[in-house]
């Protein structure tokens, strides 16, 4: 919902910002921004999340979002900050330093995925945006395997009923998109061996 | 002969006894009169009836008298179920051994949930065998009881193994009392009033899949689960056998078991083998997946595959 | 009625004498039993937590004996077999002893697996009718239906022989022959169905062996005969039965025999496992030659060797095996090797490494060793109890009152 309001808040602040233009012409994009951004947010929100398998006749069953885009906190909208298309060269950024880029940094940086013209999507290679709650589009263009099996649950945790609403995951609560790779995790403690269980 | 083997009469179905014959109707006869009055001196645990014989009123009396008992003895309401399998399910699980990471986290979500002894013994159904990418699966070189900082450790794989709720499971086959037996829908029971603890399964069990109550189960009071299933993860007494059961309590409710929720990874696949939609039919068609100790022919319902 | 009453009060009577020696041993027995029967209290009341058994190693100290003495009671009876193709008189006389040693024998068997089991108290869950035995698919009812027929028909046999002869008549030949032949694939049965207990088993390589109901087989030969031998002398001695040299010498060839075999199957294994290597050698080289720094077991096997090649040729020397020394020594041996290859040699190695590669050394606890001893104690109490009463029946010294004299002797033969 938040994401909504400042999708309008912001366009309508652009036009602004643009100054000149007509009221009806500032409505006019407002409201399509709002009906595009709907349009988009509106699986998450309505809790409809990926697309269900190619199957003729699947099920839909019910598939909850478990969470968020695990934003920073404070730091979306990224509008707040980027007002406008920014400096395309790739470079070492100073203010995002807090991120550590390991995700094939070799041939890519920040604008391959984030939207130049709009901080608060990303966008597909063939431009196309984004929103992050959409993100698996995104990493499913390069990660076709994983996206394909995360659709139908085999990649990645779902909780719930298995006769019923699941909850799914997106890839970014899992998988850092800056750096990407599974962090290995402290394993629980061993198992007592048999001659450590004496009465 | 063996009795027929039949599933848990359900509940507010008519339902005739398990065994209609006129031997089995004076012997329901006998026994019923037998726990009328034994119930009354307490002997009831003695001669009762093995529970697929039950009528549905004797299986609402037992689970009410086990809810009863397992209330006062652990201080909070505890709910004992008899939920039949679904008609048309025949539970599958997945394990995907190209994702775990041998946290073990699924195997404490299943001490909990399913309400193992914490010590003398400590009960785990779930174990995870470390191993060596460079030798595959080779058991002589396994280890449950790794220890580190973090897991993976690189160039090692994990495995964990629970029961596999075979097909043609050995365990089934050798139970001289006819106390562990295949449900339709896949799971293989135990009745943990009908054991007599010879462990004859677990010797036949190719998997350590079965454990045994050594003594009296350590279960704290503030960490039982109160939802509990008759053939499931209700608090077991001591000298019997007990094993995974797919998390009957939840499975049959619908839900996934708890391994399956807990692993971070997503390791865990679970559903409907019937399915066609269901996760784990995806696997099937579209992984490599392979069977433990295949050679065996005990044709589990546990099924691991590499995803990638 | 009042014959029954009188025989159970001279029966009473018969056991309470005794020298010293035999009191001696009675408190012996006692004792055992006494210890054993506390462990047991130990152990039913805190849980078989009590043994040193875990998951890993589900069957150990208790199985093990009861195998055995599955091994002792079949053999026991095995020398009806020779008596009876051989239509040999000398053994005819003792075949009775071999009953008795068996009906002692089934007895420790049954308490080792009551005293194995978790639930003791549900035993009844076994039984026909009333409880819902696994019957045909599971060995353990087979298991349980021909040890307790077995019992039966050797009490059976018996007592006929013991009650008709106290009353100075001659035994129902038309009810005891056919008995005691039916005797002998019982005996065959009651270990053939406890090998398949672990041959069945897919799950345990080191017991999925066809070879291991004829081993088992040899060594009961083996070992069943080997206790008979000592007990012939020991009766002779001090209990005035007449048992000719000759039955004693028959014994130990066709015990000679019966070594050969099984020494030759213990090969058979061997070669099969170390020749073809696969990873089911684990089993074999844990007990042999251990893995790693797990080697518990190495020493009882090669000892458990040493005392059966020992004994083999002890008794396949026939200078040897005419002294009474070569005869004697030779018995133990073969009862000590065969003891080590039913009980560690089989039940050990069949569960370490376990069914997911994993090794725990099993050592049985005190615990275990008292209760094992009290099960023995009453066995041999048992045998001691029968023994006291049949000789003097069957030596005439012990029979009904006030029955006229008749021109028949009271017989001292049995078949």
């Amino acid at each position: 919902m938040n994401y909504l309001h400042h999708l309008l808040g912001t366009s309508a602040a652009r036009g602004r910002e643009k100054g000149g233009s007509a009221m009806s012409c500032r409505l006019l994009v407002g409201w399509t921004a709002l009906g595009l951004s709907a349009w988009l947010a509106a699986p998450a929100l309505a809790g409809e999340g990926p697309p269900p398998a190619g199957a003729a006749g699947a099920r839909r069953e019910e598939l909850i979002q478990a969470e968020p885009p695990p934003f920073t906190p404070g730091i979306f909208p990224c509008t707040q900050c980027h007002s406008g298309p920014g400096d395309k060269t790739r470079r070492e950024l100073t203010f995002h330093d807090d991120i550590k880029f390991e995700h094939d940094a070799e041939h890519r940086w920040c604008l391959d995925c984030h939207s130049n013209e709009n901080r608060d999507v990303l966008h597909l290679s063939n431009g196309d945006p984004v929103p992050f709650t959409e993100s698996y589009r995104l990493c499913g263009q390069c990660h076709g395997d994983k996206f394909r099996d995360w659709r139908v649950g085999v990649h990645g945790k779902r909780t719930g009923m298995w006769d019923g609403p699941k909850v799914y995951y997106l890839c970014v609560n899992c998988h850092n998109p800056h750096s990407p790779r599974f962090k290995p995790l402290k394993p629980e403690p061993r198992p007592l061996r048999p001659e450590e269980m004496r009465r | 002969m063996s009795r027929p083997r039949t599933s848990l009469p359900v509940l507010g179905e008519g339902g005739a006894p398990a065994d209609p014959s006129r031997r089995g109707f004076l012997r329901n006869a006998c026994a019923g009169a037998a726990l009328a009055s034994l119930s009354a001196c307490g002997l009831e645990d003695f001669f009762h009836k093995s529970f697929r014989e039950l009528s549905k009123e004797d299986v609402a009396r037992v689970l009410a008298r086990l809810e009863k008992r397992y209330s006062a003895q652990y201080g909070k309401q505890v709910a004992v179920a008899g939920t039949p399998p679904r008609e048309g399910v025949e539970f599958g699980y997945g394990l995907d051994l190209s994702r775990c990471i041998g946290c073990r986290r699924c195997v404490y979500a299943c001490v909990k949930e399913n309400n193992q002894s914490r010590a003398h013994p400590q009960i785990h159904w779930i174990r995870v065998l470390e191993m060596e990418k460079a030798h595959g699966v080779d058991l002589a070189h396994s280890e449950i009881y790794y220890e580190a900082d973090q897991v993976p450790r690189p160039g090692h794989f994990y495995m964990p193994v629970q029961c596999q709720q075979c097909r043609n499971p050995p365990c089934v086959k050798v139970c001289p009392t006819q106390a562990t037996w295949k449900e339709k829908d896949g799971i293989v029971v135990i009745d943990y009033d009908w054991c007599i603890g010879c462990r004859c399964c677990m010797s036949a069990c190719p998997y350590g899949a079965r454990h045994f109550n050594w003594a009296t189960p350590t279960l704290p009071a503030e960490e039982m689960n109160p939802a509990t299933h008759y053939l499931g993860n209700r608090p077991r007494p001591k000298g019997v056998v007990e094993k995974c059961t797919f998390c009957i309590q939840r499975t049959r409710n619908g839900r996934y078991p708890a391994c399956v929720e807990i692993c971070p990874v997503g390791a865990r696949k679970f559903g409907n083998l019937l399915d066609p939609q269901s996760e784990i039919r995806q696997v099937m068609e579209t992984k490599r997946v392979f069977i433990f100790k295949e050679d065996l022919a005990t044709q589990p319902h546990f099924y691991y595959f590499y995803a990638t | 009625m009042s014959g029954i009453v009188d025989f159970l009060a001279g029966c009473g009577r018969l056991v309470r004498r005794g020298n010293r020696a035999y009191y001696g041993w009675l408190g012996l027995l006692a004792v055992a039993i006494l210890i054993g029967l506390g462990a047991y209290v130990h152990q039913a009341r805190t849980g078989l937590i009590a043994t040193n058994m875990r998951d890993q190693v589900s069957w150990a100290f208790y199985v093990g004996n009861f195998t055995f003495l599955v091994g002792v009671a079949a053999a026991a009876v095995m020398l009806v077999i020779p008596a009876y193709v051989y239509n040999w008189g000398p053994i005819k006389e003792v075949v009775i002893l071999g009953e008795l040693l068996a009906i002692s024998a089934i007895t420790m068997c049954l308490l080792f697996i009551l005293v194995d089991m978790g639930r003791p108290d549900r035993f009844l869950h076994i039984v026909p009718f009333i409880g819902s035995p696994n019957w045909p698919r599971s060995m353990l009812t087979w298991d349980a239906l021909v040890l307790n027929a077995y019992l039966v028909l050797n009490l059976a046999v018996v007592i006929h022989i013991l009650y008709t002869g106290y009353h100075g008549h001659h035994y129902n030949k038309a009810l005891i022959v056919p008995l005691v032949l039916l005797s002998v694939p019982a005996a065959v049965s009651i270990h053939t169905v406890t090998a398949f207990l672990y041959n069945g088993m897919a799950s345990r390589p080191y017991w999925n062996a066809s070879i291991l109901a004829p081993r088992f087989l040899a060594s009961a030969f083996c070992s069943g005969p080997a206790v008979m031998i000592i007990l012939f002398q020991v009766l002779r001695k001090w209990a005035n039965i007449d048992i000719k040299d000759e039955a004693i010498h028959k014994v130990a060839e066709l015990m000679a025999y019966a070594m050969f075999v099984n020494l030759f199957l213990l090969g058979a294994e061997i070669f099969k496992e170390y020749y073809s290597a696969t990873e089911h050698l684990l089993y074999t080289q844990y007990l042999w030659s251990g893995i790693g720094e797990h080697k518990a077991l190495v020493p009882y096997a090669w000892t458990g060797l040493a005392c059966n090649l020992l004994a083999f040729f002890l008794f396949l020397v026939p200078k040897t095996r005419r002294t009474f020394v070569g005869l004697n020594l030779g018995s133990i041996l073969i009862w000590a090797g065969c003891y080590i290859e039913k009980g560690m040699g089989l039940v050990i190695p069949g569960m370490t490494p376990d069914t997911l590669g994993e090794i725990y050394e099993y050592r049985p606890t005190g615990t275990e060793w008292a209760i094992a001893a009290g099960v023995f104690g009453v066995g041999f109490l048992v045998f001691t109890v029968l023994v006291k009463v049949a000789v003097p029946i069957m030596s005439g010294t012990f029979h009904a009152r006030a029955e006229p004299e008749t021109s028949l002797p009271a017989p001292a033969a049995v078949p």
